[in-house]
This record gives structure tokens, sequence and C-alpha cells, in this order.
């Protein structure tokens, strides 16, 4: 594929605008990642925001490249989900 | 407190400025009431993603001059339906309508969302952005007003608009838990290529856009489409697959829009275009079976926070323009009333069982869970078998076509069970059946 279109999902997601906002908006309950088999949270997101760590066995949440779509939210019944404040979070200009 | 809800309290909120609540504001607006339009995104659209394509017809319905300043793309002249194969050929259905061009038309919702609150604004809504709704607030049974991160604001009626996760109707209890089943996670990106380039390519007069819709590929047996939209300088291109076949199959929504990028009928119409921008937005997909309870004592649910989508045709911003126009009249003929409550809201239903609105969304109600049960049917085994079809039609290689034809026909019942073949003719007649009833 063409240098410019990346293809990785990062670089995808560096081409877009963010306001971060200082507090993280998703808030998986950690101790039922523990447990979950499916982690399926890795794999639906758009945007890649959730890793599991095998070794520490910890999921990390990059919540700062979140495109709010809400898919997690759905798919997981265990993460407090909310959007970022007053006009924080991803900046969409042509989609 | 008493003060407080004085010095705060409009006629109307809006909660979300997509299609639906700006036209349910600008309809307030319009009957002379006192409306404020809010929206958590710095600007209206910032949020915002979709395929691609706005409806003449919803947006001459709410702004009748739209076509002089508004930012349009491209009109759509060329459709095209487009059954991809698992190997590099596809068989493209066409048509082409110069003169009915003005049907629909291609814009960024950055653009689009943008400007419709710039119209809105000239004619009385009061836009707040950056303004996040927390909650509503609810006394003796009926919604009073919103709680925002600064203040809390009071209204005799609030129209909820806040798209397909609609948090709002969720905390009144409207609807319940979204199951995956019911929603379609799409992603897209838009790439950048010259004027030129896009006209040459999809064969297309200046101003002119195509529309494309694809089919099986990646997607093969997944309730899943692609898309490609022409913009002016850019192409943008995405699909939708159910959150629940991309749980079940473990599939990366990015990485099956890679897949499909590499298609060959994708990645001729894309090389050597540059990535301006990558999104992502759910679909809600359940459509009338799953439809929340659309108004309650002070308030109506308009738009996607509706679930108002006809998915098989990629409507979505028509149903919620409409529909929240109809709230906006509904509210108007509240405070004629003096009667915000329940029992005067539901003229907002009895609006949309008169309108396409509901009439399509009853007519399509079997659709969606009859094409995710056969999926596998009608959006893998068909659309490769078509294409195999074409293949053997297409290729003159001294074989006898008789032949041809026949292993082919042998071919199409020996790895489908007659069972099968008779759930699928079942399933397309109820379906055929159930539009038309
Ligand atoms: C991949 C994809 C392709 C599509 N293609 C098409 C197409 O080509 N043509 C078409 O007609 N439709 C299409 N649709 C459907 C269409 O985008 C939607 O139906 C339409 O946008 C719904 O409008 P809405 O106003 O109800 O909701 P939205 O457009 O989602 O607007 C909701 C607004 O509310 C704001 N909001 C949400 N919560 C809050 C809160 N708590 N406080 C303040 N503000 C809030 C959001 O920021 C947003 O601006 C597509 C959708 C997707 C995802
Ligand atoms: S967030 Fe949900 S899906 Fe993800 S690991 Fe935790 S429990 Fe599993
Ligand atoms: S809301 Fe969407 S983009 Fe954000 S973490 Fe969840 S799935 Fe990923």
């Amino acid at each position: 594929m063409d240098e410019k279109i990346p293809e990785k999902i990062e670089n995808k997601l560096y081409k877009l605008k963010y306001k971060t906002d200082e507090t993280c908006h998703l808030n998986p309950d950690l101790s039922k990642c523990l447990q979950c088999l499916e982690k399926t949270c890795t794999i639906i997101c758009p945007a890649n925001v959730y890793c599991y760590n095998e070794t520490e066995k910890k999921l990390t949440v990059s919540y700062e490249k979140c495109l709010e779509c809400g898919a997690c939210r759905i798919a997981c019944e265990h993460i407090d989900w909310k959007y970022p404040k007053s006009g924080k979070g991803v900046i969409f200009k042509k989609s | 407190m008493q003060e407080d809800k004085k010095q705060n309290k409009v006629d109307v909120i809006v909660v979300g400025a997509g299609p639906a609540g700006v036209s349910a504001a600008v309809t307030v607006a319009r009957g002379g009431k006192k409306v404020v339009l809010v929206e958590r995104g710095t600007f209206a659209g910032s949020k915002n993603m979709y395929g691609g394509v706005i409806y003449s017809h919803a947006a001459k319905e709410i702004f009748p001059d739209f076509e002089q300043s508004a930012p349009i793309e491209r009109f759509v002249e060329r459709h095209s339906y487009v059954l991809l194969s698992d190997e590099d050929d596809c068989t493209e259905i066409c048509y082409r309508n110069p003169s009915h061009g003005k049907n629909s038309f291609v814009t960024a919702r950055g653009d689009w969302d943008r400007w419709c609150v710039e119209q809105a604004m000239k004619e009385g809504v009061y836009f707040a952005p950056q303004t996040l709704v927390k909650n509503l607030i609810v006394e003796n049974g009926k919604v009073v007003g919103i709680t925002t991160d600064v203040e809390d604001y009071y209204a005799d009626i609030v129209i909820i608009a806040d798209g397909v996760n609609s948090l709002l109707a969720k905390q009144l209890g409207l609807r319940e838990r979204i199951k995956p089943g019911n929603v379609v996670l799409g992603v897209k990106e838009v790439i950048k290529l010259s004027e030129e380039t896009i006209e040459k390519r999809f064969a297309l007069y200046p101003n002119a856009g195509a529309a494309i819709e694809l089919v099986g590929g990646p997607f093969a047996g997944m309730f899943g489409l692609g898309f490609i939209y022409t913009n002016k300088n850019s192409v943008a291109v995405g699909l939708g697959v159910s959150l629940e076949d991309l749980k079940n199959k473990k599939l990366k929504p990015y990485e099956l829009l890679d897949t499909l990028k590499s298609h060959p009928y994708v990645s001729r119409l894309i090389e050597g275009g540059e990535l301006l921008e990558y999104s992502a937005h759910l679909i809600p997909e359940g459509g009338y079976k799953s439809m929340p309870v659309l108004y309650t004592d002070g308030a109506m649910v308009a738009g996607d926070a509706a679930m108002l989508v006809n998915n098989v045709h990629f409507e979505g911003t028509n149903f919620a323009m409409i529909s929240g126009k109809y709230a906006g009249e509904t509210a108007l003929e509240a405070f004629e009333k003096n009667d915000f409550s329940a029992n005067h809201l539901c003229l907002y239903k009895k609006k949309l069982l008169n309108s396409f609105i509901l009439k399509d969304l009853i007519a399509y109600k079997d659709v969606v869970p009859t094409l995710t049960g056969r999926s596998s049917s009608f959006l893998g085994y068909y659309p490769e078998k078509v294409n195999e079809f074409f293949r053997i039609f297409t290729t003159t290689d001294g074989q006898p076509k008789k032949e041809k034809f026949q292993k082919f026909a042998k071919n199409f019942f020996a790895k489908r069970s007659l069972s099968e073949l008779f759930s699928d003719a079942v399933a397309g007649i109820k379906l055929i059946f159930g539009i038309l009833k």
C-alpha cells in the first residue's frame, strides 16, 4: 500500500486533531477484565484504545486516542463509559 | 433555586446539533419560541461522521434555499452496486441519470452540520457549543431541564437528539441497553485526490459525483457493506459491519477496511491518494423493532437517538431531519395548548406514523433480521456465485460453453443443500412481500 495512506492505525489516528481531556472518560472495571476471556474491547475498538498486557495482567486504556463511537460500551457491560468533558476529545473536520 | 430556574429558563432546549437537533431547533425558532441548541463538540459536526450523502428532499424541507450557499461537494449522478468476489474480480451494476442528479449530494458533516447551525442561528436559534449535557432534570415525572458542566438550564420541553448512543434516552428509561446485534460500526478514510483524477477515474462530469456500494468480498457472510463516495478533491472509502459480527469473528474494523481497500476495484480508485482523515461512528441497526419510547412528559426523542435509520438504503440524515422537524412542530402545538405532557406529545408519534419515516421502517422491519439471519447466503454465497457465473460467461478458452454452464449449475446445488436454498427462497419472498404489503 502507498506510503501516503499509512497502514498502522496509530499513524492513521495521527492525522486527527484532538483536544485531550485531563481525565480518562473510559473506566473498565479492572477486576472484571482479569477474568474476561474474550477481551472484546481490544478487538472491536476502531482506535485501538485498549491493550491487554499479558505479563502484567493489566488492561491499558489510551483514552486520548478514542473516537467516541461507543462500540466498546455496547460490546462490554463492564466499562463505565462517558463522553469527554465539554469541547474535549476528537475533532472531525472532513467526515 | 426558584430564581435560578427563572433566569436560566427558555421555551425549548434541544440536545445535539446533528441533522435532527438543528431541524427541531429551527422549526421551534420559526414558530417564535425561544430555543437553545446544545452541542458537546467545539463546533457542530466536529463529533460526527457518516458515509457521505444528504438527500435533497429533506434538506429542502428544512432549508428551502440550501443549494445557493450550502457546502455541497458533488451531486450524485452515478449509483453503483458492486458485488466483490474473494478473488480480484467483481460484478458491477451502474445506474446513471444526469437529470436526476439533484436527488442527493455528497458533503462532509464538519461542513454541513456547521452550515445548518449557522442558518438556524440567523433565524433566532441560540447555539451553545462545547456544552456537554450530563443529565436531564426530572421533577414529578416530567423532564424540566438539563445539567451541564457549568450550570443547569430549564425549559418547558427538551428535545433529545443526541445520536445513536443516546445516554439521555437511556437515563429516562425510554430505551433498553443496546445489543451488539443492533448496531453497525462504521469506519472510513477520506483520501485526497485531484479533481481531474477523480473525474477521470469515476467517469464523472465536473460537479457530478458517484455513490458506490460494495457487497461481499471481505464481508462475505457478515452483515456488512462497503461504500465509496466522491467529494470534490477527495474520496471517502469506508464500511459498516455489525458489531456482533466483529465481536464473534474477532475482526479489527480498520484491518477489514484495509482488506477492502486492497481489492483491485477499490485500490485502483484511490491509488496515489493521501489520507486526510480517519473516523468511526455507530449506526443504529435494529429498526422499528428496537425503537425506544418516543416521548414522555416534557421530552421527545428524534433521529438516531430514536433509532430512526433505514440501513438498507443508507438513509439516516433525512429521517433525522424530518423527525426533528415533527418534534419541533409538536412542541409549538404544545405551547398553543399549554400542555407539555405525554398526552399531548403523542402527536409526535402520530406525525411519524403518517410519514415515510415509520411507514418505511415498518415496511423494512424484517429486512435486517432476515439479512443478518441468512447473511452467509445473501451477503456471501450468492454474490460469489454471480461473479463465478460472469467469470464463466466472459471467458473464451476453447472449452464448450454448455459443459461449463452445466458444471456451474451442478456446483451451485452441490455446495448448497436443498433445505438451505429453500430457506433462502422463503426468506427472499418474505422480504419482498414484507416491503410491498
Ligand atoms: C458509517 C455511516 C454511514 C452513514 N451514511 C449515511 C449516508 O450516506 N446518508 C445518510 O443520510 N445517513 C447516513 N448515515 C446515518 C446518519 O449519519 C445518521 O442517521 C444521522 O447523522 C443522525 O442524525 P442525528 O442528528 O440524529 O444524530 P447525530 O448526527 O449523531 O448528532 C447527534 C449530536 O448530538 C451531540 N451530542 C450527543 N450527546 C450529547 C450530549 N450529552 N450533550 C451535548 N451534545 C451531545 C453529538 O456531538 C452530535 O453532534 C451513516 C452513518 C454512519 C455511521
Ligand atoms: S473492558 Fe470488558 S471486554 Fe475489555 S477486558 Fe475488560 S471486561 Fe473484557
Ligand atoms: S468509544 Fe469507540 S473509539 Fe472510544 S474506546 Fe470505545 S470503541 Fe474505542
